[in-house]
């Protein structure tokens, strides 16, 4: 029989994760479907869960010192809803097209990420972003990069007695951030491929940072280093033109139900282009 | 189990649930509310939409611990501003013919009341958003559009006697559709019932062994493990009447993923807990043959005893001597297995009569007649000893024909001796129910030179998958109608149905003729290339029309009008391509085309009987009861039957009651398929009005056209006469029949398969991103032969759900058994992905179908994949002869 528990602080959740192997329950939007795939095929067994959404104070999206912090119950349609600076415009372009309203409503932007799925909407944009992910157990909190978090097709770096509490994304002046995704209906539809970016101009309209990331096109989704070098110091209007495939390098788009690899690889740069061409 | 305090309905509720349950769960199960329905438990179909906090949410997404606390509506609210908010779009539902089987209703519903309790004037695009996570497999989505739009929705007036034919009634069935208190196969159970859950193979092909079964039993405290041996009579079905090769539960040896080996019996908790990998099976995996060419090869395995070769059966038609001409045009081409994704998983409950012979089985269905035959059968029982009782159906499309939970239930109560219940996965009803059959085509078509189609060959492969189901079918249906809706004076047409290790295919929507069209219609846009003909005009040209012949040596006396189809569609054509060409002038990346496709589609069982036959009867307390074994699956039949009756015996239709569906109680009236509910079952329902009028007329000595009035228990007919009813020695009861004259084919194919005729043209407007491959339809201009239209929105209902799913056929819908049996990877078209659709309705009456009717539901399907396929050409230059047309297969052809 599954254990179910539904703490009301932080510190006794750390203590019940620290003491079982429990699958950790935010919005759900990821746990039942899983549940119910095992049990279509006679699996109807369960890990203990850990259900944190009683526990106040996480569902917040703040403006800190350094940037914002995203609670790990937040949603979402709360990212949607919150006043938030164009840089955000591709985490915000994510949340509309991730299933349909009732999955907005309820999965929040951490689960997505610690579901590590390579067709996670939210996580070419948290790479984008530069964001990092706040890490809780009794041993205390630790920071680590969302390229460091992840670490593998459905892996992170959670320890067994930890959770991921918060996100912070770091402020950038002049920052837009966009996002392309393309799958093969309009709404509740898993990515064939997607793009993310921040994209931070000087005075002149020249690309001061550049941060391109592509999902569903390898295990874990990529951070582009050789785009971005190649944008630096050219001019914002110029920046489709730069994109080449050989940008993709270090990706290994697979073959599957949805597409091809050879058709994911040309998608993203297509994507890619698209990207930069739109202006915010 | 905790105990969870919430508000529910504006109501303070506590209920004890295990915390891990889905809310939608603890809704049906615990609080009796099953308005909520549950269609995948994987938040990919919303048909569980509540609201949580005023917010639109699947409740199969949600633990049951998170409503502590929480305000939570259900599509049973009736009060505060979500009762009336509801209370508005109800009526605008009804009023619009937003609901056909009323499934995702609930759900539509509860996300509409989302939107408009933040946003009391949405536009179309906001209501789209907002109905976008909701699946409707019926509608086609702009009648719920249509519905949530409408801010003030009007009433429609019931039509006066004689007025009902002809008039767009809001469905009879529709309230219960919208209050969430229809009873659909998951929602009603004794209480006393087991459960039933069947242990499906996980391999294509294989032997296994059984252990110590007993044992296991006791382990897992179940009440009984079923296995073969526990079939009473023979464990066998199928829909051929000679060939019931389908095990109810597997004896040894498995021949597809998903087939049923053992029924596990006990408490929900109980069933609900076992883990497959603790029975006591050993499996031996076999070499399994996926698709047509393994299971034909010279060394293929024989999966069947009487099927040499893997082959079920092959068809054909022979007229002529097809040769080539001036234009020749040939082609290969492919499709898919194609779900046919109802949002209801199959499910119900048997109950054993205490006599040890007699079963009733509640559940969903589209052939209570034919369900009754099966699972007698394998009882070991008469047919009369059993009795259905169709649930409401959500949604059927063909693929409720055959029987599923059926003999598993009955097998399972006469064992235990108690009811038994059921209801299947959402990946189990995939994985185990029918597909539309895959086919591999090779056709060829030839034309003279003024466009004239003389020489037509077909050849195809259809895979039937482990069990032949309506397989039979590949060889009549199919030759019969592959080269399309065409003069042509010589063809050669053959179709096989080829048995593999992949899911059984059965019936859906179109059977057989969709496939076909792809390759005919593909070929006919080939010949007006090469003869530099307008795609419209070659069509005219050949289109098929009164008086003509058809591929099977048919005279069309009647009730054919593609022509006037075709006429109706060339303003909106000609329209499209200026369009198109001004649009594309500038070589822009995203390109438009525009497309077209014709079809015909005979209406009934091919050269077979199949007769419909009803009741009416007028009390002596002056009620007036309408005994329709003709079971609504969405479609519209209960209203349409009610329609036609009512104008046949001269009384208006809201004094009509109603018995529906169920063989103790209505006669039968065939099988909701074959486009045949209309035109057959609404014969029958004419000629029964017309019976008891006739018997009306004969006791009140009146002249045949008296006016009739029915008041309490006096009948006023004409201006003289009244009869007293209750003064009547007996009710007043009468009878209607009606079987569509048919003639067996001959060898050649050649006779007269069916009575009348469907007859359809669509033309779509596409626009591709020639950089990504993805297409997008904008728009579908239909025009439909419908014979009469007897409810203009229900038919207008038909043909938008027929163009979505011949949408999704075309563009995205591809079963992979093992890969594709869940709707996150299975997909069906969204309200974001069907287009505005613009009808013409086609009145060629049909002088054998009511008031001229014919049938309507399959038509719609079949000419919008090759029309979008035709104007996906047009916009890029590229044939595409696989279906779905997914991004990466146009992209690799664009290369």
């Amino acid at each position: 029989m599954t254990a179910y528990h539904r703490p009301t602080t932080l510190q006794d959740a750390l203590a019940i994760r620290a003491g079982a192997d429990v699958a950790v329950l935010a919005g759900g939007t990821d746990i039942f479907p899983a549940r119910t795939a095992r049990a279509a095929w006679g699996d109807p067994t369960h890990k203990d869960v850990l259900d944190l959404s009683a526990i106040p104070g996480l569902r917040d999206i703040d403006e800190t010192a350094a940037g914002w912090r995203i609670g790990c119950l937040a949603t979402w349609s709360s990212l949607m809803r919150a006043k938030l600076p164009p840089i955000f415009d591709g985490l915000k372009a994510a949340a509309r097209e991730v299933g349909g309203m009732q999955v907005q409503n309820r999965g929040t932007l951490v689960g997505n990420l610690v579901t590590a799925s390579p067709a996670g909407d939210g996580i070419p944009n948290l790479l984008a972003l530069n964001a990092t992910v706040e890490v809780a157990s009794p041993r205390g909190l630790r920071v680590l990069p969302v390229a460091v978090f992840l670490t593998g097709y459905r892996a992170t770096a959670l320890a067994a007695d930890e959770l991921a509490t918060a996100l912070h994304v770091p402020r950038l002046e002049n920052a837009q951030g966009g996002f392309r995704k393309l799958g093969a209906r309009h709404y509740l539809v898993i990515s064939i491929a997607m793009a993310a970016g921040v994209i931070a101009t000087d005075a002149a309209g020249r690309v001061a940072e550049a941060r391109i990331a592509l999902g569903a096109c390898s295990a874990v989704a990529q951070r582009l280093p050789l785009l971005e070098a190649a944008l630096r110091g050219v001019e914002r209007a110029k920046a489709a033109q730069l994109v080449q495939p050989h940008h993709l390098a270090g990706l290994s788009p697979i073959d599957d139900i949805r597409a091809t690899a050879a058709y994911r690889r040309d998608a993203a740069l297509v994507l890619l282009r698209d990207l930069l061409e739109a202006r915010g | 189990m905790i105990d969870i305090a919430f508000t529910l309905n504006g109501a303070p509720c506590t209920v004890s649930a295990p915390p891990f349950a889905p809310l939608s769960d603890t809704l049906r199960e615990r609080l009796g509310l099953t308005g909520t329905k549950e269609g995948c438990n994987a938040g990919d179909c919303g048909a569980c939409t509540v609201l949580v906090d005023g917010a639109q949410a699947c409740a199969c997404l949600i633990p049951s611990a998170q409503a502590q606390g929480a305000q939570i509506h259900t599509v049973e609210a009736t009060q505060g501003a979500v009762g009336a908010v509801l209370a508005r779009l109800r009526a605008a539902f009804l009023v619009h013919g937003a609901a056909q089987c009323g499934i995702c209703s609930p759900g539509m519903l509860m996300a509409a009341v989302d939107l408009l309790l933040r946003d009391p004037t949405p536009d179309r695009a906001a209501v789209r958003d907002a109905l976008g996570g909701v699946l409707c497999r019926c509608t086609g989505y702009a009648k719920i559009l249509d519905a949530v739009l409408d801010a003030a929705p009007q009433a429609i007036a019931p039509p006066r006697a004689g007025e009902a034919v002809g008039a767009s009634i809001a469905r009879l069935d529709g309230v219960a559709k919208l209050d969430g208190t229809d009873r659909f196969g998951a929602d009603e159970a004794p209480v006393d019932a087991l459960w039933l859950r069947v242990v499906r193979s996980p391999h294509a092909s294989a032997r296994f062994s059984l252990g110590d079964l007993e044992a296991a039993r006791h382990a897992l405290g179940l009440e009984a493990i079923l296995t073969a041996a526990d079939v009473p009579g023979v464990n066998a079905f199928g829909i051929m009447p000679n060939l019931k090769d389908q095990p109810v539960l597997a004896d040894g040896l498995v021949r597809f993923r998903g087939e049923a080996v053992l029924g596990l019996v006990g408490t929900r908790e109980a069933v609900a807990a076992v883990r497959d990998a603790a029975l006591p099976i050993t499996w031996h995996p076999l070499p399994a043959l996926h698709g047509t060419a393994a299971a034909s090869a010279e060394d293929a395995p024989q999966l069947h005893a009487h099927a040499p070769g893997n082959l079920l059966i092959e068809g054909g038609l022979n007229r002529g001597t097809p040769a080539r001409d001036v234009a020749n045009a040939e082609g290969r081409f492919t499709t898919a297995f194609v779900e046919h994704a109802y949002i209801e998983p199959e499910a119900g409950y048997a109950q054993p009569a205490p006599d040890g012979i007699g079963m009733e089985i509640f559940a969903c269905t589209q052939a209570p007649y034919m369900d009754r035959e099966e699972t007698a059968r394998v009882l070991g029982v008469a047919e009369d000893a059993v009795r259905i009782r169709p649930s409401a159906c959500g949604g059927g499309f063909g693929g409720k024909l055959d029987v599923s939970v059926q003999p598993l239930l009955a097998v399972a109560a006469r064992k235990l001796n108690r009811p038994v219940r059921i209801v299947y996965s959402r990946a189990e009803s995939m994985a185990s129910t029918t597909k539309r059959h895959p086919a591999r085509i090779t056709a060829r078509m030839a034309a003279d030179a003024e466009g004239r189609f003389t020489s037509y060959e077909f050849d195809a492969d259809f895979n039937t998958g482990a069990y032949a189901s309506w397989g039979a079918t590949v060889a009549n249906r199919v030759p019969v109608h592959a080269g399309g809706p065409y003069r042509i004076a010589n063809l050669r047409n053959r179709a096989r149905a080829i048995y593999t290790n992949d899911t059984p295919a059965g019936a859906f929507r179109g059977f057989g003729v969709p496939q076909a069209a792809i390759a005919t219609e593909s070929l006919v846009d080939d010949l007006a290339e090469q003869l530099g003909l307008d795609r419209w005009e070659i069509r005219r040209r050949n289109a098929i029309g009164r008086g003509d012949t058809t591929h099977s040596g048919q005279v069309l006396h009647a009730s054919a009008g593609l022509p006037e189809c075709l006429d109706a569609l060339k303003p909106a054509w000609d329209a499209m391509l200026a369009q198109v060409a001004a649009h594309n002038a500038g070589l822009p990346r995203v390109r438009l085309g525009a497309g077209i496709a014709c079809m015909w589609y005979g209406c009934g069982n091919t050269s077979m009987s199949n007769p419909s036959r009803m009741k009416l009867t007028l009390a002596r307390d002056g009620t007036l009861t309408l005994f329709n074994g003709a079971v609504d699956i969405g479609q519209g039949s209960t209203t349409v039957m009610a329609q036609i009756c009512a104008d046949a015996l001269g009384l208006p239709l809201r004094q009509f009651r109603f018995v529906l569906g169920d063989t103790s109680r209505t006669y039968d009236a065939g099988k909701t398929s074959a486009s045949r509910q209309t035109f057959v079952s609404g014969r029958a329902a004419m000629e029964t009005g017309l019976a008891l009028r006739r018997r009306i007329l004969a006791l009140a000595n009146a002249g045949e056209d008296a006016v009739l009035a029915l008041e309490g228990t006096q009948l006023r007919v004409g201006d003289a006469r009244v009869i007293d009813l209750a003064a009547l020695a007996e009710d007043l009861e009468a009878e209607g029949r009606y079987d569509p004259a048919t003639t067996a084919l001959d060898e050649n194919g050649q006779g007269t398969p069916y009575a009348t005729y469907g007859f359809a043209a669509q033309i779509a407007l596409v626009s591709v991103d020639t950089a990504l491959g993805v297409t997008k339809v904008r728009r579908i201009v239909a025009a439909q032969d419908v014979g009469r239209a007897v409810n203009p929105t229900l038919v207008l209902g038909q043909i938008h759900g027929g163009i979505a799913q011949g949408l999704g056929l075309a563009l995205m819908e591809e079963f992979i058994p093992g890969r594709t049996e869940n709707l996150h990877d299975y997909l069906i078209p969204t309200a974001g992905d069907v287009p505005e659709i613009d009808v013409h309705l086609i009145e060629d009456p049909e002088p054998e179908g009511p008031y001229g009717a014919k049938g309507v539901g399959e038509p719609a399907l079949v000419p919008t994949a090759p029309a979008i396929l035709s104007a996906i050409r047009h916009a890029t230059g590229i044939t595409m002869r696989q279906v779905p047309v997914l991004p990466h297969r146009l992209w690799e052809q664009m290369q």
